[in-house]
């Protein structure tokens, strides 16, 4: 029944005495997929990658890997491959040695080890590094052995724990895109953890967004980024934030309007779940790229007064913070106009591509 | 307005090498190292002296005479009370006492560090925060079991007995010190090796004890001057004709018979402290670290 | 075909295999053996050891012995000079060895060497130094002072005070090392930070590095206090309790009667005292250093 499947997760739960760690998740990964595990510090991520590694005992459920059940199977035996944040290179020993020393505790042929050796090698461009050791590597070039490390044990599923955490910004872009390429010449299954949610956006096939040991939202990245399940996912991903609003739902002759603070959006053309509840507390949320600023009001039931606050320029565009019925907002717009404090200007939301959430149980309605 | 003085100071501030606070200091560090270096010079100034010199002269004042005599005395002939076969019994004593006691618990204590830090077990916090706890407990409180559990095992009075006591007293802040050093490794190391295959003693031997050198220099060091300058367990537990250095050094120098060959007894002195002054000159910081280690909470 | 579902005794199998000598330790010498001692201390053992009960009566006859009293006054004139001391001392040391002076190398080993040597040699180097026929009483009396009088070793009243100073200079530098290794680890920001507010060095010191230095200071107190406690070589190099009985101290009590004189009972009874001593010095401590945190499991980045 999972044979569909490269990696299942069933029921997983994990406690540490009495503190659940991570609670009945389910998870199922296809073959060739690449999945990842994002979310803040302490939400599980990793002790989840651990769990599926073998490197941790689970308490209740069961993992499947290419249909085989290795809930108690040794790491070695799970058919996986890992690479972790601090590259866990062994110090003592080459590069060459590193990668090999796996493949000599299973014993396999000499000749076996220095063909996948130099497969490894070749693949990642790591050929006149073999014969040192990690000390006399950089950052980006022990990395890259990491992943070789992964590479040679020739399986089907790959693990990655914060892969480029310890790479400062311009490495990790460019190791970013050689993952991605990694991935796409090998395709096999890759399982990746970060908390950096633009690794997370770039890389995944899907995205398992992350909190308290829950799975809060299972999607590719787009429908993650432009349809968030609920109120913590949408304010996790997106750099700058989310702006969101409190107020409530009502309706008018021209259909539902989001209620707050004397600002009346209609959410007419909002693509709603369920039946909008009228007279129920909710939060209005939308992206500062999905709001236009301008000199005159724009359409009525989407536009509303505002005063700027501050100027953010970013180079490409710049991040512009006002006032909106007595709340801070950000909107980004063309870095071609700067905007003095206490200007006013007119916004026009855009409501079919806001997320409005009930403000209790923080579901998107 | 912002007149900009030349003349003012420019460039490197000068140091201020005399200044009363670092001649406070220096002036306090050097009256305090003499305070420390006035028993070694005693020590051997007196060593070098003849007896009516001493007993004419000042203690502090260097030999008018030089002669190696005391020593050549203290090592082959100085008397012990009963026998007059000098402290080189003792020294050699010393050595088989001390090798064996050096590797058993180094051995002992780094393998079980190691389980306590990458392999814990149910119960294994429990057992390794009792045996840190039983470091504090006074020997003088479980001497006298272990005299009778070690002469119901037939070691009492022997060198195997000796190592034994050795190897269990040794064990509390050795496996502090191996379980802190392999705590502060990378877990993610012993990981990969996990998942590249690795069992318990493959990792152990493979991977951690290649990256382990330093510690195990700390831990040698330690068991070397502890186990050296150790009395009580040698004059309890080895039996009379393996009386350590310490233990003959003490009763040549407090035998009550005969005349008192001070300089006979410093030679001796010397000769005792020998073992651990050289160790800790040549290991320097390695010293230092393996007496902070024993502060370093678990 | 899933891997059978580990034995849960025999997993980790080595680590328990690996463990086993501390196991036995913990378990037959640690605590078998320090109970043998408490229950045996309260039966009437003279030179072998008897089941033979008699309630508090070795206590009774152990507090009403002048020499313990003589003892347990000396471990604590000892034990309150000797730590207050080499505390203090080994501080200022520390500190400065702090002021990034020069030859800090060579200081370091001068203030530690003797640390690497017995109590047997620090004892027996002091007694030498001290002998009033030899010592520093005849130096200084070979200068001119010819009534000078440092009879330390000889006039009971004193000789606890010379094991006092040969202890110092045994130990102290152990207090400098440990003190200097918590001074470097204090924050550098927080020295930036007080050089900038103009607060002088010695009132950062003493209002901002020692309070910030208090688990330093707690662990080597500790240390300290343990060793003191067991305090004996460097008496038995010394003085070996003398003159008479003016320098004998608890742990060589223990070991006369119970080695030397046969009386097991009275060894047993003073050791299960110097227990309690100890413990009154550690459960405290051990309450501080262990007291229930919030502690945040490692879980996820």
């Amino acid at each position: 029944m999972t044979q569909l499947h490269s990696v299942s997760i069933k029921d997983l739960s994990l406690n540490f005495g009495s503190v659940g760690v991570l609670k009945d998740l389910n998870i199922d990964v296809a073959d060739g997929e690449f999945l990842v595990l994002l979310g803040p510090s302490g939400c599980g991520k990793s002790t989840l990658l651990n769990c599926i590694a073998g490197l941790l005992d689970i308490s209740e459920g069961q993992i499947f890997i290419k249909g085989k059940n290795v809930t108690w199977e040794e790491p070695k035996d799970r058919g996986i491959g890992m690479v972790f944040q601090s590259y866990a290179l062994y110090p003592q020993m080459t590069v060459e040695k590193n990668l090999s020393f796996g493949l000599r505790v299973a014993g396999l042929p000499k000749a076996e080890i220095a063909k996948r050796i130099a497969a490894a090698a070749e693949i990642l461009q790591i050929g006149p590094l073999l014969h040192r050791k990690p000390a006399e590597l950089s950052g980006g070039q022990r990395q890259r052995v990491a992943i070789g490390r992964a590479l040679v044990r020739d399986v089907d599923v790959f693990l990655f724990d914060e892969p480029l955490s310890n790479l400062d910004a311009k490495l990790r872009s460019e190791l970013r895109v050689e993952i991605k390429r990694l991935h796409q010449k090998l395709a096999n299954t890759m399982i990746y953890v970060t908390h950096d949610q633009i690794e997370a956006l770039t890389l995944a096939d899907r995205i398992a967004v992350m909190k308290g040991g829950l799975i809060q939202q299972l999607d590719d990245p787009l429908t993650i980024y432009n349809r968030p399940r609920n109120l913590f996912v949408a304010s996790f991903i997106g750099s700058p934030a989310m702006n969101f609003l409190k107020g409530e739902i009502g309706g008018n002759s021209a259909g539902p309007v989001f209620k707050a603070n004397g600002l009346d959006i209609s959410l007419a053309s909002y693509a709603a779940q369920q039946p909008l509840p009228f007279g129920r507390a909710a939060i209005f949320g939308f992206r500062p790229e999905h709001i236009a600023i301008g000199d005159a009001p724009g359409p009525t039931g989407r536009s509303s007064p505002a005063t700027v606050d501050l100027d953010e320029p970013m180079g490409a565009d710049s991040l512009v913070w006002l006032k909106v019925a007595g709340k801070p907002i950000s909107v980004r717009v063309d870095s071609g106009r700067r905007y003095q404090p206490g200007e006013k200007v007119f916004l026009t939301f855009n409501p079919n591509l806001a997320s409005v959430f009930d403000a209790e149980s923080e579901i998107r309605i | 307005m912002s007149l900009v003085n030349p003349a003012g100071p420019r460039g490197r501030r000068p140091r201020r090498i005399g200044s009363p606070t670092s001649i406070m200091i220096y002036g306090i560090l050097i009256v305090a190292a003499v305070y420390y270096l006035i028993p070694l010079y005693v020590m051997v100034m007196t060593s070098l002296k003849g007896m009516p010199e001493i007993r004419l002269g000042n203690i502090f004042s260097p030999p008018v005479e030089v002669t190696f005599q005391p020593w050549a005395t203290a090592w082959n002939s100085a008397c012990t009370g009963l026998y007059c076969e000098g402290i080189k019994v003792g020294f050699f004593n010393s050595m088989k006492i001390l090798v064996p006691s050096v590797i058993f618990s180094i051995i002992i204590a780094s393998v079980n560090g190691y389980a306590l830090s990458n392999w814990r077990f149910k119960g294994s916090e429990l057992f390794f925060t009792a045996l840190i706890f039983g470091a504090f407990i006074p020997y003088q409180v479980m001497l006298y079991p272990l005299v009778i559990i070690t002469r119901e095992l037939g070691i009492f009075g022997t060198l195997t007995g000796v190592i034994v006591i050795h190897t269990i007293f040794g064990m509390p802040i050795l496996t502090l010190l191996f379980r802190n050093y392999f705590v502060s490794l990378p877990p993610e190391l012993f990981k990969a090796a996990r998942v590249d295959g690795a069992g318990f003693w493959r990792i152990f031997l493979q991977i951690m004890l290649p990256m382990s050198l330093p510690i195990f220099v700390v831990a040698v060091i330690l068991q070397v001057t502890g186990i050296w300058n150790d009395f009580l367990f040698g004059v309890i537990f080895a039996g009379t004709k393996n009386f350590p250095m310490t233990v003959q050094l003490n009763n040549i120098v407090n035998s009550t018979q005969g005349v008192k060959e001070y300089n006979v007894n410093m030679a001796a002195t010397i000769l005792t402290g020998a073992v651990p002054l050289l160790v800790y000159f040549f290991s320097g910081k390695y010293f230092v670290r393996g007496i902070a280690a024993g502060a370093v909470k678990g | 075909m899933a891997a059978t579902r580990p034995f849960a005794p025999l997993r980790n199998l080595n680590a328990k295999i690996a463990a086993v000598p501390m196991i036995a330790t913990v378990l037959v010498v640690f605590i078998g053996c320090t109970l043998w001692t408490v229950v045996y201390s309260f039966t009437s053992s003279r030179s072998l050891p008897t089941l033979d009960f008699v309630g508090i009566d070795q206590y009774r006859r152990l507090f009403t012995t002048s020499r313990w009293i003589v003892s347990l006054r000396n471990l604590a004139i000892f034990g309150i000079l000797a730590l207050s001391f080499s505390l203090v001392l080994g501080f200022i040391l520390a500190a400065l060895m702090d002021q990034k002076i020069r030859f800090e190398n060579t200081f370091r080993t001068v203030f530690l060497y003797p640390h690497a040597l017995s109590f047997i040699v620090t004892g027996l180097v002091w007694q030498w130094i001290l002998t009033p026929a030899y010592g520093v009483q005849k130096v200084v009396r070979d200068l001119g002072f010819e009534t000078f009088n440092f009879p330390i070793l000889t006039d009971g009243r004193f000789t606890i005070y010379a094991i006092v100073i040969a202890s110092l200079w045994q130990g102290t530098g152990l207090v400098m090392a440990l003190m200097l290794a918590g001074l470097r680890n204090i924050d550098d920001e927080i020295w930036k930070a007080a050089r900038v507010d103009g607060i002088p060095t010695w009132r950062t010191y003493l209002f901002i590095i020692i309070p910030m230095m208090r688990p330093v200071f707690a662990t080597t107190l500790v240390i300290i206090a343990a060793t003191i406690v067991k305090v004996y070589d460097l008496v038995v190099a010394m003085t070996n309790g003398g003159p008479g009985i003016a320098s004998e101290v608890p742990a060589k009590y223990v070991y006369d009667f119970m080695f030397s004189r046969g009386n097991l009972g009275q060894g047993l009874a003073a050791s299960t005292i110097m227990l309690t001593t100890v413990l009154i010095i550690l459960v405290p401590w051990a309450l501080y250093e262990y007291r229930p945190r919030n502690r945040t499991l490692g879980v996820g980045k």
